[in-house]
């Protein structure tokens, strides 16, 4: 292998496309900021040997936008759209988990059926993240077909968030207390036909690639992480459970009714790239099932909490009575005042434990509100992940990854 | 809907029994080098001795009772009043018990904490982010550069006396064929709004009829400090 590394090139013309390097020595080696497999604007600066990766150095930031500067700024309700602009691919998942925040510190009580609206548009969210992912990483390593298929899928499930809040991406749907406002009618109906249609589907991508050669060359054994590096580097989520760690808060932590739904959580053997497309591959599959359950079984009744120092009152609320005006005023203007305290709450997003740590001083804005993103530990672990690997694996591991730089870059 | 002691939608795991024990096995294992140990919201904080960090790190990883063996995260708290201005706050997990952690230290403007890269490889870049954001130096910490912000950036601006607008703002330059900074130039003021007015707020639905205003406006602030400091003395 490195005899043919050293063999400098024969019989090639002089000129444009020749070029002097140190072969051998190694080089250096930027990628990024703007390249299609970067995922956003990553810029990374490899050192390599020859085709082999020896180190690499991520420098990101480059989406940096202040997020918890301006959260800290800002009320506690105006702060929720910021969580859209997190990980754009996965929004309701961190909208969730500042209101689960806000929530915790203010001891409130959401009604059963927002907390189904919840679970439901969650996984929808979890199809939502992982069809991108599917599509994406296909596209990056070479299979074009799952890309288009995955995207049309997207499209439908925008479709929900569409008819459920007005947008198609940044919701702002999820309020502390419960959700914006119930489902429109006949919704329920539509998501039904769209979970009978997307088993078949998910069978169908797996088609195109579990047992692709090429699919699986670039794959299997690629970015093996062990259990114990998995852990030491703060991976969670599939990336921990690739590594055959059974962790995944729905169930060792659960939130919201997660703990009365029936559902499996897939974990890996050998850590590598492969096994972790299985995992969410499998994943899918069971957020169909808890999006069935959340379909047979919701139950009627309020979608946010009844307290108006929490929630809002409803428009016929206000057009009788003087309480609920003022009510109204306030809580627009002024916002909710959340108690004294620190918290921190995490939900499993689709890309692993996304976290807020939440401290109030008892006015009306956060004092202080660090998030965690899964993202960011996870490309820290890049350098180590990539290490001995060719340079086309890098793209690989970025997108086994699935990293979105919103969330990194905050 | 009655009033309730916790959110019971998010608390369902947490076994106040369990972390009570927890809490006392380590404050009788680590003894000196942590100064208070408080459960608040279910949640257990150790305040750390500055020198202790790493002791205290060491020993919730690897004692068989703890095994905390993800660092989650690593994170500064500005409060410019205090002597020691900066809070450093680690986060840990441990998959085997199903628990959290949090261990928070103190450190005065100027002043390090000895980094934790050795203990946890992942506190690399959360370290890295905190020095960017709030300037807390690392001693120890083989590669302590900027993270997030620009490569010459001047500031530390998650302090909370960097103003929100930020100082520069960059242009291209059309003279120099390249970007360039200039302070920040607002045509209009930025607004601070201050939202704490004299008014208090209703204590009681009225509209809704009495029993229902008891029913629906369930934050009493005492009632909820009172368990929060029960917890805290147990």
């Amino acid at each position: 292998m490195s005899e043919l590394r050293n063999t400098p090139p024969k019989n090639l013309p002089k000129g444009k496309h020749t070029q002097e390097v140190s072969v051998g020595d190694g080089f250096t080696f930027n990628f990024g900021p703007q390249h299609p497999a970067a995922h956003g604007v990553l810029r990374l600066v490899m050192e390599l040997d020859g085709e082999v990766i020896t180190r690499s150095d991520p420098h990101i930031g480059l989406l940096h936008r202040g997020t918890e500067k301006l959260i800290e700024n800002r009320t506690y309700i105006q702060a929720l759209p910021y969580f859209d602009r997190l990980d754009y691919v996965s929004m309701m998942a961190q909208e969730h988990v500042w209101c689960l925040a806000v929530e915790k510190l203010l001891r409130v009580e959401v009604p059963k059926r927002a907390q189904y609206i919840r679970v439901l548009f969650l996984e929808l969210t979890r199809l939502l993240n992982h069809l991108l992912w599917l599509g994406c990483h296909g596209l990056d390593v070479g299979a074009m077909t799952v890309f288009l298929y995955a995207f049309r899928d997207r499209e439908t499930l925008m479709d929900f968030y569409e008819e459920v809040s007005g947008a198609r991406m940044h919701a702002n749907y999820f309020r502390p207390g419960g959700v914006s406002k119930d489902m429109p009618e006949g919704l329920a109906d539509k998501i039904q036909k769209f979970v009978d249609g997307m088993w078949a589907k998910i069978d169908e991508y797996e088609g195109l690639l579990s047992e692709n050669r090429i699919w699986k060359q670039r794959l299997v054994d690629v970015g093996t992480v062990s259990a114990e590096e998995a852990q030491a580097w703060g991976f969670t989520g599939p990336m921990l459970r690739g590594s055959g760690v059974p962790f995944d808060l729905r169930k060792a932590q659960p939130y919201e009714i997660y703990d009365e739904l029936d559902f499996d959580i897939p974990v890996g053997k050998n850590g590598d790239s492969y096994d972790r497309y299985l995992i969410r591959m499998e994943e899918m599959r069971q957020s169909l099932r808890l999006i069935e359950q959340c379909l047979k079984r919701m139950p009627e009744g309020p979608i946010k909490a009844q307290n108006f120092k929490v929630s809002p009152p409803t428009r016929g609320d206000m057009k009788n009575s003087m309480e609920a005006m003022i009510h109204h005023f306030k809580y627009y203007t002024e916002g909710l005042h959340v108690p004294a305290g620190e918290v921190y709450v995490a939900v499993e997003a689709p890309k692993g434990e996304m976290g807020v740590y939440l401290i109030s001083d008892g006015s009306s804005k956060p004092y202080r509100c660090k998030i965690r993103a899964p993202g960011f530990a996870h490309l820290q672990g890049f350098d180590f992940m990539a290490k001995g690997h060719m340079l086309a694996d890098a793209v690989t591991i970025i997108g086994t990854q699935d990293v979105v730089f919103g969330e990194i870059d905050r | 809907m009655t009033a309730t002691k916790f959110a019971p939608h998010l608390e369902k795991h947490l076994d106040l029994e369990v972390l009570t024990e927890l809490k006392d096995y380590i404050v009788a294992g680590l003894g000196d080098a942590i100064y208070e140990a408080e459960l608040a919201h279910r949640e257990l904080t150790l305040n750390c001795k500055k020198s202790g960090i790493l002791t205290v790190l060491k020993f919730l990883r690897d004692d068989k009772k703890c095994q905390f063996r993800i660092l989650l995260d690593v994170c500064g708290v500005d409060y410019p009043e205090r002597e020691a201005r900066f809070d450093v706050v680690y986060h840990m997990l441990s998959v085997q018990l199903n628990q959290r952690v949090r261990v928070k230290v103190k450190c005065a403007d100027g002043d390090a904490v000895l980094s934790a890269v050795h203990v946890f490889p992942s506190a690399g870049w959360y370290e890295r982010e905190a020095y960017d954001m709030f300037g807390v130096k690392f001693e120890g910490h083989p590669d302590l550069r900027r993270l997030l912000t620009d490569y010459d950036f001047d500031g530390h601006p998650l302090r909370k006396d960097f103003p929100v607008e930020g100082n520069v703002e960059v242009y291209y330059d059309e003279k120099e064929k390249r970007v360039a900074y200039k302070p920040v130039d607002m045509p209009q003021e930025y607004r601070h709004f201050d939202l704490q007015s004299s008014w208090k707020g209703m204590t009681g639905n009225a509209y809704l009829g009495e029993e229902a205003a008891v029913d629906r406006n369930t934050f009493d602030a005492d009632e909820f400090n009172d368990e929060t400091e029960e917890e805290s003395r147990a």
